[in-house]
């Protein structure tokens, strides 16, 4: 297993998606492209395509989620394929069946894709090197690790809103990086489509180590990071950081890290702002931001369905066609 | 001592071979003698000598079993794991006469109980000696002091909290003193617990960019810090185990260097792989504390080549499969080492870090010494133990020949060169390679 790309096929095409790095910029270009035309689609008053009729997909969350669960679960139902949700927090784990026992019980009732949200890093990659090889395996999220559909659906917004050059963009991460599976995958994202410069801002306690070599710029303070940008990625902060001894207070977080009209003055005139979601109104960000006029963040929603149909469709595509 | 009398101790005369025995300064094509299950004498006959066996040693390196300063059999408490049956057995097979376990069964090896059950299982077993350090704390549990006096007499050679934080530096302090009363050594795993804040890998460039939550260098140099300051204080007799940092190191030296009574081990796998083997997230890597950087891993080395760090152990810790089918992170850590410790130790004289007598001395007369025990050295009345194995010998260490009944390792499809052929303990053949 060592050294193999799970993730791609003999011919190179997306055979999981369990992370961005391990990708090329002509699949992440191809996964963009595909999401477009699926995008049409799901405006439309039939909102279906017969693309994965009679596959079974299993959503497989061993971590709460509502946003990223329905979107797939959408996505699964617009391709026409058959879909299961299964929420392993309230299931067998508690149970004291392993991981891996789990899978193979599942497996067994003939699924053709896992969509797999769970809270260690690495689970996704753990769960495809385990999987038959008919299945593919969709990381909806593992640990600090991976969410590389949120990171697509984050660049399909960007690029729908500011055109395909990312070289000329300057883009700010600000909040929780050493934490976020959504910073670390929106960094290989924007670095392998070329991103001008990529920034992250936040204080040192919520920076990991040796940030610079993801390939961006460090900041530790919210005007200078986000001087001159053309797009704003604001992280959720998690109430538990409080306990870990990373940061004072709410209170002072928002006063130096929360982003205000004032202080969006320092960005590009332009500039847009993005946020995964669910947002904590008065810490990250004040109301009049998210509901503001440079809010792109329920447009992000509505590209996760066309971007995560978009990549269950190509991961199904290159075993159907596979390589026997 | 903690092999029983099963089987005949021959007159035996290994001939021909390169017997290298550092504790002596000898490296020479001689011949050895072994009657009374002891060394009789190196070179000609000793009076009146005849052999009943003879072991063609021609070609081949003939040296001190080895001794181990660190290997789990996971008896008590972990049999689906190994057992000191079968993990003296692969210990056999690797060369590796005299085994040390940390007191973290289940029991702890806290009373003279467990211990004698140890003792008992392995000299049952006859294959390798084991002995056993007792616990620091009593059940480990950092705050109250075990009974180490009778831990002592039960046959511990020394006592260490094996990877159990310390309450405080004041427990720490009263625990090291009244080890010190006993002239016990203390066996001491350098980890701030806090620190290392259930991290999985090493805080560094692979870390950060997979998501796996980080251990800094300063969870071992923190701990190594104030370890140094209350072991000066106290001045008792401390071994700091599996050191993994360059700068803990230096800072081992240093003390060295001021006279601290303090001696340093390093376990091999950490002389081979670093940080950069996680990035496939494989389980087989897992191991506390964390593979560090290249940069550790050739100051490591270099630690080895100054004396700073005497002894290189195997870190044995055998696993059932189980403990390893997961997400990185939710995989029990350590490696399984006794089969590959003598072949990878000997890739650092291929790679030049030492030589074949300064590798040997690592493994065979400084853990002893480390140990306190009368092992490790080829001294004429000394325990025959002894391992005679082929340096050209080339094979695969893979599922097929791994001895321990773990098969968890990161160095199956490795190729090694050096095969043991045979070895003696307390002059009965333990082991012989089947040709």
């Amino acid at each position: 297993m060592k050294g193999k790309n799970l993730q791609i096929d003999s011919q190179g095409r997306l055979r999981h998606f369990l992370s961005i790095s391990g990708l090329n910029r002509q699949l992440l270009t191809e996964i963009l492209d595909t999401a477009e035309s699926f995008a049409g689609i799901t405006e439309q008053t039939v909102k279906k395509v017969p693309l994965l009729r009679g596959k079974t997909i299993v959503n497989l969350f061993f971590e709460a989620s509502t946003r990223t669960r329905t979107t797939f679960e959408l996505a699964a139902k617009r391709l026409s394929a058959d879909v299961l949700n299964i929420n392993i927090t309230q299931s067998s784990a508690s149970k004291g069946e392993t991981l891996l026992d789990t899978l193979r019980n599942i497996e067994a009732m003939h699924v053709d894709m896992f969509v797999v949200r769970h809270a260690e890093s690495g689970a996704a990659h753990f769960i495809a090197s385990h999987v038959e090889p008919h299945t593919s395996v969709i990381n909806a999220g593992d640990g600090r690790h991976s969410h590389p559909t949120q990171a697509m659906l984050d660049m399909f917004t960007i690029r729908r809103v500011k055109g395909p050059d990312f070289g000329r963009l300057r883009v700010a991460i600000v909040g929780d990086v050493l934490h976020s599976r959504v910073a670390r995958s929106q960094i290989h994202a924007l670095n392998l489509l070329n991103t001008g410069e990529v920034r992250i801002v936040a204080p040192k306690t919520l920076i990991p180590a040796f940030a610079e070599s993801l390939g961006v710029k460090v900041f530790h303070d919210l005007r200078a990071g986000i001087q001159d940008v053309d797009v704003i990625i604001m992280l959720r902060l998690q109430h538990e950081r409080m306990k870990g001894a990373l940061l004072p207070s709410e209170h002072e977080y928002y006063e130096l890290f929360g982003l205000t009209e004032k202080k969006i003055d320092q960005a590009s005139p332009d500039a847009i702002v993005m946020h995964p979601g669910p947002i904590n109104r008065g810490v990250e960000m004040d109301s009049e931001v998210a509901d503001g006029p440079r809010s792109v963040i329920l447009q992000q929603v509505t590209h996760g369905i066309a971007v995560r149909m978009a990549v269950m469709s190509m991961a199904m595509r290159s075993k159907q066609e596979g390589d026997g | 001592m903690a092999t029983g009398s099963r089987g005949k101790q021959l007159r035996i005369r290994i001939h021909g071979g390169r017997v290298i025995d550092p504790a002596n300064g000898i490296d020479a094509i001689t011949d050895v003698y072994l009657a009374k299950g002891r060394i009789a004498g190196l070179g000609s006959a000793p009076d009146g000598f005849t052999a009943d066996e003879e072991i063609d040693a021609a070609g081949c390196v003939v040296c001190p079993g080895l001794v181990d300063l660190a290997a789990a059999m996971r008896e008590p408490g972990q049999e689906q794991k190994a057992t000191i049956a079968t993990e003296t057995r692969a210990a056999a097979s690797g060369g590796i006469t005299t085994l040390c376990c940390l007191p973290d069964t289940s029991p702890v090896i806290d009373t003279p109980a467990v211990a004698e059950l140890i003792r008992l299982r392995a000299a049952h077993t006859g294959k390798a000696r084991v002995v056993t350090l007792g616990a620091l704390t009593r059940n480990l549990d950092g705050e109250h002091l075990s009974e180490m006096a009778a831990l002592r007499k039960a046959g511990c050679v020394g006592v260490s909290n094996a990877h159990r934080p310390m309450l405080n530096n004041l427990v720490l302090r009263r625990a090291l003193e009244y080890a010190a009363t006993f002239n016990l050594t203390v066996y001491l795993l350098p980890n701030d617990h806090a620190l290392a804040n259930e991290g999985c890998a090493h805080e560094g460039q692979v870390a950060t960019r997979i998501g796996l939550p980080a251990i800094p260098e300063a969870a071992e140099t923190a701990a190594v810090a104030h370890l140094l300051a209350v072991i000066e204080q106290v001045g008792v007799r401390a071994h700091f185990c599996r050191l993994t940092t360059g700068r803990a190191a230096r800072m081992i030296a240093r003390a060295r260097y001021d006279g601290a009574p303090v001696t340093a081990d390093v376990a091999i796998p950490y002389l081979y792989l670093s940080e950069n083997d996680l990035s496939d997230f494989d389980s087989q890597c897992h191991v506390i504390p964390p593979l560090r950087t290249i940069e550790d891993r050739q100051q490591l080395r270099a630690a080895l080549q100054s004396g700073t760090i005497q002894a290189i152990c195997s870190d044995h810790q055998p696993h059932e499969p189980d403990a390893k089918m997961g997400p990185f992170p939710a995989t029990e850590p350590g490696i399984s080492g006794l089969d590959s410790l003598l072949p990878l130790s000997l890739r650092l004289v291929e790679e030049q870090v030492l030589d074949l007598p300064g590798l040997i001395r690592c493994l065979t007369i400084a853990p002893a010494r480390i140990l306190g025990l009368p092992y490790g050295s080829l001294s004429v009345g000394a325990s025959a133990d002894i391992c005679i194995f082929n340096t050209d010998m080339t094979w695969m260490l893979d599922n097929s020949n791994l001895r321990s009944q773990g098969h968890n390792t990161p160095f199956a499809g490795w190729e090694m060169r050096g095969r043991v052929v045979h070895t003696l303990l307390e002059g009965r053949v333990v082991y012989s390679l089947r040709s």
